[in-house]
């Protein structure tokens, strides 16, 4: 089946709401598993491998929830399929460079996402949109209960569920959260901001996880520690994290409105400026500019304009989702080119922003 | 003070994290700073980088020149050393005493308090009961009440084997 068929699309994907979706983008919890009596996939030999794959994968396929799922090897997908499910934070960039005897199983709509033989046996997660995170805990919960019935985890009374990487071990549980947050950027907050969400035992990270930059002020926060806490305190703690960066966020956005409003139009509308009229656009300066609108919509700089708009070029314009949609290999330079054509078609119908905002932040957004 | 990943150039890169009330410190020279990717403040987790020096320096210590190799996967302390991940689950067993200092200062606390699988659930229960009625067994026995002793033992019996059974599904 090819992947992109199977994916909803992203004019679909940038509609689906959440709480808190202004500046919380996704909630996300992964659980890490292992089958007893088998060498973790970074140590195994490939016939290893290919028994744990041909185990996990039909225990996962008969789930009630895994119904009408894609189900595939990861030999079996193309390297372009591969970085679009990247692009979709549905794969870790690890699990899309695997080959023969690991696999992916991804339900209908795209809330369950189980990696086989990524770093560890099974690394499955639960997606939700906007800040859902006891939602996605008790959806992967629920999962894990059933998958452990019909497979030997490796589990020990004091160690807990054991992991290729001991950072992982104990509850092997990773509680994120994907935030947009331009205003503590533009106010020169964020790093005080991370340095104490780090004090915290929290890590913070780019677009695409592990050692990736911030593209587009997008950042993720997640637990690091998961041996000797429950999943509940810990889901609890990135809860509470969460408001306050929330909070922040908000304050940042209000004051620089209230105290530097010339900066933030100036921004806003260069960003503007650029995307509705560029002939070519590299994908990073792209998703710079794309936070910025998406500010822009959130502050009412544009009436009548929904942030999904927004948050389908998000999607669009990554370099795998505009290869997909043209049939010859295109290089970086091309790419530019049709990327920028896209942007401008899509803004077409967008009038410049407008200098004053007309309605409160917030106002406007809740149309569909 | 020499860089503790290449152990050749000096460190100029010193870096400490506090986490809730755990410190730690790492000293780097400049090149390998750069490739751990220390410089991007945002994909920088120190606890990453202490799992690739700190764990196999101290399984080499552990080991006392020796070298520890796991029965059930052949995985020893210099892939440890390479990979920064452990070969089978049964490797925590072989490498516990040199992972436990580590495992320390990663983790809030080294017991694993979350989630059990229910059929372990079920034989940690029963294990607890059987340490109760020991217990009261013991007691009636001292205090001479055969009758309450008969009772109990018979109880023991029952669910040690319940404990040897296989777990019901």
């Amino acid at each position: 089946m090819d992947i992109h068929n199977f994916l909803t699309p992203p004019a679909e994907m940038a509609r689906r709401k959440g709480p808190y979706d202004r500046i919380v983008m996704s909630s996300r919890v992964r659980l890490a598993r292992n089958i007893k009596d088998a060498s973790f996939p970074g140590w195994a030999k490939k016939p290893e491998r290919v028994r744990v794959l041909e185990l996990i994968r039909p225990a996962i396929e008969g789930l009630p929830e895994m119904k009408d799922s894609f189900s595939e090897t990861m030999d079996s997908l193309s390297s372009l399929d591969k970085t679009i499910l990247v692009e979709r934070h549905l794969i870790s960039r690890e699990h899309a460079a695997k080959s023969a005897g690991s696999g992916l199983v991804l339900n209908r709509d795209e809330t369950l996402c189980f990696m086989i033989n990524e770093e560890d046996h099974l690394r499955m997660q639960a997606l939700r949109p906007g800040l859902q995170l006891r939602q996605a805990w008790t959806a992967i919960d629920q999962a894990d209960s059933l998958l452990e019935k019909k497979l030997e985890y490796a589990f020990s009374p004091e160690l807990g569920y054991l992991t290729a990487c001991p950072t992982n071990i104990g509850t092997g549980i990773r509680v994120s959260a994907m935030l947009h947050l331009p205003g503590l950027v533009l106010a020169e907050q964020i790093n005080p901001i991370i340095q104490s969400v780090n004090k915290l035992g929290l890590a913070v990270r780019g677009l695409y996880g592990e050692g990736t930059e911030a593209l587009g002020n997008v950042f993720q926060v997640s637990n690091q520690m998961t041996l000797g806490e429950t999943e509940s305190a810990i889901v609890e703690r990135l809860e509470k994290v969460l408001a306050q960066i929330i909070e922040h966020e908000e304050n940042a956005r209000a004051s620089l409105l209230e105290k530097k409003p010339k900066m933030v139009f100036n921004h806003i509308g260069r960003a503007y400026g650029i995307l509705a009229n560029a002939h070519s656009i590299s994908s990073k300066e792209t998703m710079n500019l794309l936070s910025l609108m998406r500010l822009g919509v959130d502050v009412g700089l544009f009436p009548g304009v929904d942030r999904s708009l927004v948050d389908e070029l998000f999607i669009l314009t990554q370099p795998a989702h505009l290869q997909k949609q043209h049939s010859e290999k295109l290089s970086a330079e091309e790419r530019d080119l049709l990327r920028a054509d896209m942007v401008r078609e899509r803004l077409r119908p967008v009038s410049r922003p407008i200098a004053k905002p007309s309605a409160p932040p917030g106002a406007g957004l809740d149309k569909q | 003070m020499l860089c503790c990943i290449c152990k050749e150039k000096e460190a100029t890169v010193h870096l400490t994290q506090i986490a809730g009330d755990k410190m730690q410190k790492v000293d780097l020279c400049e090149e390998c700073a750069k490739t751990k990717g220390v410089n991007d403040p945002t994909g920088f987790s120190l606890a990453d980088l202490l799992l690739g020096l700190g764990a196999s320096q101290e399984i080499e210590q552990a080991g006392g020149g020796v070298e520890i190799k796991c029965a059930r996967c052949g995985f020893s302390q210099a892939d440890f050393k390479k990979a920064g991940r452990l070969g089978c689950p049964e490797c925590y067993k072989t490498f516990r005493d040199p992972l436990e200092g580590l495992l320390k200062s990663m983790h809030k606390g080294v017991r694993h308090v979350g989630k059990v699988p229910e059929s372990l659930r079920h034989s940690r229960d029963l294990t607890d009961r059987l340490k109760v009625l020991q217990k009261r067994l013991g007691k009636a026995i001292q205090e001479e009440d055969f009758e309450e002793a008969a009772i109990l033992r018979d109880e023991i019996k029952q669910t040690t084997a319940r404990l040897v059974a296989p777990t019901p599904s």
